[in-house]
């Protein structure tokens, strides 16, 4: 595949690599189905370029490193890459999951994320187990200030809040703050007042097909890495099977296309959003015409 | 009695070989949880002391170690189930089961490559790695075929044998990298009986569903 004309794509920032990932041998991956290549160069600078048509090193892209991985654009971003307050707080523990790779379009991965109802079924005995399966109302918003979209007050029964931990009623806020970016606020179990951070970045390789990372800013300080790394993985995996076989394969944002009930308000939201910003790559609307 | 331990890594599917054979047996077992993914672990000195090879499941009790999921569950079969129903000892049973073991040791292992290329973006021709798996699934595909013409459920026998237990793992877990189980009609009945096993686990992928 070539490289997207979707000018609200080519704008955003994405995630491409870890941080600790970026060193002298240069790696090539593919974004928005152009090729690109980064690597840290001889004085530890850090680059990403576009590569041309003859394979060979092309325009050189913007970058930032934020949250522990490196970001580039295709585009000219508009705004900077969003703020995460808890990511400046030091008592936190940063958990890099590493990069799950998903035959699907990034977008059905956000809305899979922001979904809470599929928690009994697919992640029984971790995020959800029957008969709890009932979502109870939350409110979910286009936020026009920031241009982002929030989902507040959601609960759901879950049997393991946290790895290792007790059940109950989990209290969680999700938030978009890019068409690639899906994050939820969870209020911590063992410090009520502080909420965990889990973030999913997505870097969209072609219309149906991205890599994906989840990145937790938590507190937490009993766990080991491996029990962290653990829990989010096989959650992560558990959803990766059921994302893969929902057809179409791209995200349908025609509100007729899909009979949403008001437990898909986030979804609703969400696709609302994607419609008026003019996103097409990875929709069924925009995309290429695929199953 | 000595303590079974098994180094581990929740998302392989040779460490699920093990897991699910363990779960049949009833056998208690300590979990070490390996940073496979991203941290490469099984790689680091410490584990190619265990193994050599740097690869996972790793499975020690007293003063042994041993690794590879079809010795240990050779291992396991002859050790604990003392009924000889998962190894039995009659030669010609023995030395199918030893086939398909190795079966599953060579030319199925590309399921293996082809599932971890899929999710973890590990290095591999995929063209290949994609068609020798394939392969592996239609040869397995035409055994059950066969098997159930003569009214037998299992790989081997008409009972549930350790080779039941090294071969579902890769064809369960085949729509991770893309292969549906509609082109096999008769694996998907073998997996329906596997299923059916007391002490029967699932992993991440394979849903606990049908």
């Amino acid at each position: 595949m070539t490289k997207t004309t979707d000018i609200v794509a080519l704008d955003e920032w994405y995630a491409i690599a870890v941080m600790a990932d970026v060193g002298g041998n240069p790696i090539r991956t593919r974004l928005l189905g152009q090729d690109i290549i980064y690597g840290r160069g001889p004085n530890d600078r850090v680059s990403v370029h576009e590569v041309d048509a003859s394979g060979r090193p092309g325009a050189a892209l913007p970058t930032r490193e934020r949250y522990n991985c490196l970001w580039t654009s295709l585009g000219a971003p508009r705004h900077e890459i969003f703020r995460l307050a808890e990511a400046e707080e030091k008592d936190r523990r940063v958990v890099v999951c590493g990069w799950i790779k998903m035959r699907t379009s990034g977008l059905r991965l956000v809305e899979n994320f922001l979904d809470m109802a599929h928690f009994p079924y697919i992640h029984p005995n971790i995020l959800g187990a029957e008969p709890h399966t009932e979502v109870p109302q939350y409110a979910s918003e286009i936020r026009r200030d920031v241009d982002e979209v929030w989902a507040t007050n959601c609960q759901f029964y879950q049997p393991q809040i946290v790895a290792n931990g007790p059940g109950g009623m989990v209290q969680l806020t999700y938030r978009v703050p890019s068409p690639f970016v899906v994050m939820l606020y969870r209020v911590c179990p063992s410090s009520p007042d502080r909420l965990d951070v889990i973030m999913m970045f997505i870097q969209p390789i072609e219309e149906d097909l991205c890599r994906a990372l989840p990145v937790m800013y938590l507190i937490d300080d009993r766990s080991s890495q491996i029990d962290l790394l653990n829990f989010e993985q096989v959650i992560f995996l558990q959803d990766r099977i059921i994302v893969e076989n929902q057809r179409p394969l791209l995200l349908p944002l025609e509100p007729r296309s899909e009979t949403p009930t008001r437990a898909d308000l986030s979804s609703v939201v969400f696709r609302r959003w994607l419609k008026e910003k003019g996103l097409r790559f990875g929709t069924a609307e925009g995309g290429r015409d695929l199953v | 009695m000595a303590k079974l331990t098994l180094y581990d890594y929740e998302l392989d599917d040779q460490c699920y070989k093990v897991r699910l054979f363990l779960g049949a047996l009833g056998c208690l077992y300590d979990k070490v949880a390996v940073d496979v993914h991203p941290g490469s672990e099984h790689r680091s000195a410490r584990y190619l002391r265990l193994n050599p090879l740097g690869a996972l499941p790793i499975l020690t009790e007293a003063d042994l170690t041993i690794y590879g999921a079809e010795a240990i569950l050779t291992y396991l079969a002859l050790k604990y189930d003392t009924a000889r129903v998962w190894l039995p000892e009659k030669p010609e049973t023995f030395g199918r089961i030893m086939q398909w073991l190795a079966f599953s040791g060579s030319i199925l292992s590309a399921a293996s490559i082809a599932r971890a290329h899929a999710l973890f973006e590990i290095e591999a021709d995929e063209t290949k790695v994609y068609r020798k798996a394939r392969l592996a699934f239609r040869l397995m595909e035409d055994h059950m075929t066969k098997q159930q013409f003569d009214d037998t459920f299992w790989f081997i026998g008409n009972t549930a044998t350790i080779v039941d237990i090294a071969l579902f793992p890769n064809i369960a877990l085949s729509r991770d990298f893309g292969v549906d189980h509609d082109e096999y009609p008769a694996l998907r009945r073998w997996m329906a009986h596997v299923r059916g096993i007391p002490g029967f686990i699932t992993m991440p992928g394979i849903p606990a569903y049908h």
